[in-house]
């Protein structure tokens, strides 16, 4: 399939034209969708209507995405498409409004084609906690995607859009990425505006990118990146031209590797991957420097303690009163609320608002979520003291391939246990990518991740087109356009 | 920590949540589990560490996000009330507060 770059050339010279471009993308996601199961929803004549208003010149002239076909995780609000979330207890809920993200994206010529299937409120690594049923790997169809985002990394890796958003809590766009074969980018927190992205863990959730190569990835950042009033947690920090990024080498920046996070509990093919992948580094005049996060290992605890706190808040919202779903036959106040939230709640995310509820609750707050704060600030301190020493921290994105469906389902703790490599970035505010770098025995893809400082994203994007050049991803999913 | 049944329901009514009786005993073990895992925190010595307050970055601290107090525009009560459940005469209608 195209890039973004060679579609935009393509419409722009006349070859082809917005329309049939997103037709071509809406044929692909009906078709593919019997298999994979990743849109919620899919906006043919939404998605046509605006491609015709482009062609006419409707829309402004030469934009970066312009007639582009995306597709939004089912967290971020478009006007005019349904809001899930993978919920029942949003009901038919149609924002009036469209994300930060989403606007700066229609503005750039962007056409949404459709919304992509998730776990529930973004909690679960293997989208088994839809409601509405999970998404297959395009690799392997008795495999999950990973989660939460798995809709969006499917429709990309099977070929149906060339980009796609999705959000990262604790990593929802880089294991979904690892696991499908795509790139997956999630921003500095305060680089993309928040608003209209459903809360999970407002500490922790960034809107992220999912792509085949970094150029798009590039783009697609470059577009909703930035400073925005509707979120006051944006930051006033100028965007780079990221596409301008890629251009220079990477010869001499420093690389970390921090052999205790290659140890225990790991997969050994995964483990041979990233020496591999550490190796091409070294080869193209990267300097690898070892680093240490001693914390690291206390991440997933902490963020289990910070991030069902938050949800257990953020999801305190749903109760039937103002959109979405009702309970019927609650015949007083207090019953609407909890029959409501128990019908339209699925089992993952009752149990993290009630461990969010525990670990808030009177007598608990400074043992679970205070001490958990102060963990975190040391995690912050970990990653300040190994960037003083690299320019970006490589680990694996996830430690193993794609599992199989049901495999770890009736086990919240090993399944959380997955994210252990992801978790750490949003715990202390970092960006990171998830970049393709081989495949299993198996023939399943595994995903490097890369961590870098505050607002290095251009730094992040250069190391991955880097890589790419040098050693372009090889294999084609079983489930493609 | 062990969480018991009894905990589970108490967390439960905190959380406005209705749970069955399978749910009430298939989440006391696993939240138990996730407690005890979590406890492993009480290992590190935090005690001259503040804690986080969130997850800005310096730059994101000192990024000014105050406006002036003037009027914006906003959805407006026909648009905030056309996704209720039950609205009535310009009100979300709910069902008897005392019950």
């Amino acid at each position: 399939m195209e890039s973004i770059s060679q579609l935009t050339d393509l419409i722009a010279r006349g070859e082809t034209s917005a329309r049939a471009t997103v037709e071509a993308a809406l044929d692909r996601a009906e078709t593919l969708n019997e298999s994979l199961n990743a849109f919620l929803a899919i906006d043919r004549e939404g998605a046509v209507k605006r491609a015709e208003e482009i062609d006419a010149g409707q829309s402004a002239g030469e934009t970066s995405l312009h007639g582009v076909p995306i597709a939004i995780k089912d967290n971020i609000c478009v006007r005019g498409m349904q809001t899930s979330c993978g919920s029942r207890i949003l009901g038919p809920y149609q924002p009036p409004y469209n994300a930060t993200a989403i606007d700066r994206l229609l503005q750039a010529g962007a056409i949404v084609i459709g919304k992509t299937n998730c776990d529930e409120f973004a909690m679960g690594s293997s989208n088994e906690n839809s409601a509405f049923g999970p998404v297959r790997n395009p690799w392997d169809t008795s495999r999950v995607p990973g989660g939460s985002s798995g809709g969006s990394a499917a429709a990309v890796a099977a070929g149906i859009v060339p980009v796609a958003l999705g959000s990262d809590t604790g990593g929802s766009v880089r294991q979904p990425a690892s696991l499908c074969g795509v790139i997956g980018l999630k921003p500095t927190y305060g680089r993309v505006s928040r608003y209209g992205l459903v809360a999970f863990g407002s500490s922790l959730d960034q809107i992220g990118v999912f792509a085949r190569n970094a150029t798009d990835a590039a783009l697609v950042l470059q577009t909703i990146a930035g400073r925005d009033p509707h979120d006051a947690t944006t930051a006033d920090v100028p965007v780079p031209n990221y596409a301008d990024a890629l251009k220079s080498d990477i010869n001499g920046m420093r690389i970390g590797v921090s052999r205790a996070l290659l140890g225990e509990g790991l997969d050994a093919e995964v483990r041979a991957a990233i020496e591999k992948a550490i190796d091409a580094y070294k080869d193209l005049g990267a300097e690898i420097v070892d680093v240490d996060l001693p914390h690291a290992k206390y991440a997933i605890a902490v963020y289990y303690i910070i991030a069902t706190a938050e949800a257990s808040s953020n999801l305190a919202r749903y109760d039937g009163v103002r959109y979405g779903f009702r309970a019927e036959e609650a015949p007083a106040l207090r019953d609407m609320y909890r029959k409501t939230r128990d019908e339209g709640f699925g089992p993952e995310v009752k149990r993290r608002i009630m461990l969010g509820t525990y670990v808030l609750s009177a007598g608990y707050y400074d043992a679970y979520y205070l001490k958990a704060q102060k963990v975190r600030m040391l995690l912050r301190q970990d990653f300040a003291n190994a960037f003083a020493r690299c320019d970006a921290v490589v680990t694996p994105t996830s430690p193993t391939p794609a599992f199989k469906f049901g495999e770890k389902v009736d086990d919240p703790l090993a399944m959380y246990l997955n994210d252990v490599y992801t978790v750490t970035a949003n715990l202390a505010g970092v960006p990171g990518i998830s970049v393709p770098c081989g495949l299993s025995s198996e023939g399943l893809p595994i995903g490097m991740q890369l961590l870098g400082p505050y607002w290095s994203e251009a730094n992040l994007l250069r190391l991955t087109h880097a890589y790419q050049t040098a050693h372009p991803f090889e294999g084609t999913p079983k489930i493609h356009a | 920590m062990n969480i018991t049944e009894s905990d589970i329901e108490k967390i439960a009514q905190l959380a406005h949540l209705e749970i069955t009786d399978e749910e009430r005993k298939m989440f006391a073990p696993q939240i138990s589990e996730i407690v005890t895992y979590v406890e492993q925190l009480n290992a590190i010595d935090t005690s001259v560490v503040e804690p986080a307050l969130g997850g800005l970055t310096p730059e994101g601290e000192r990024t000014e996000s105050s406006r002036r107090d003037e009027i914006q525009p906003s959805l407006g009560q026909k648009v905030a009330l056309e996704q209720a459940p039950d609205p009535a005469s310009g009100h979300f209608r709910v069902p008897k507060v005392l019950g």
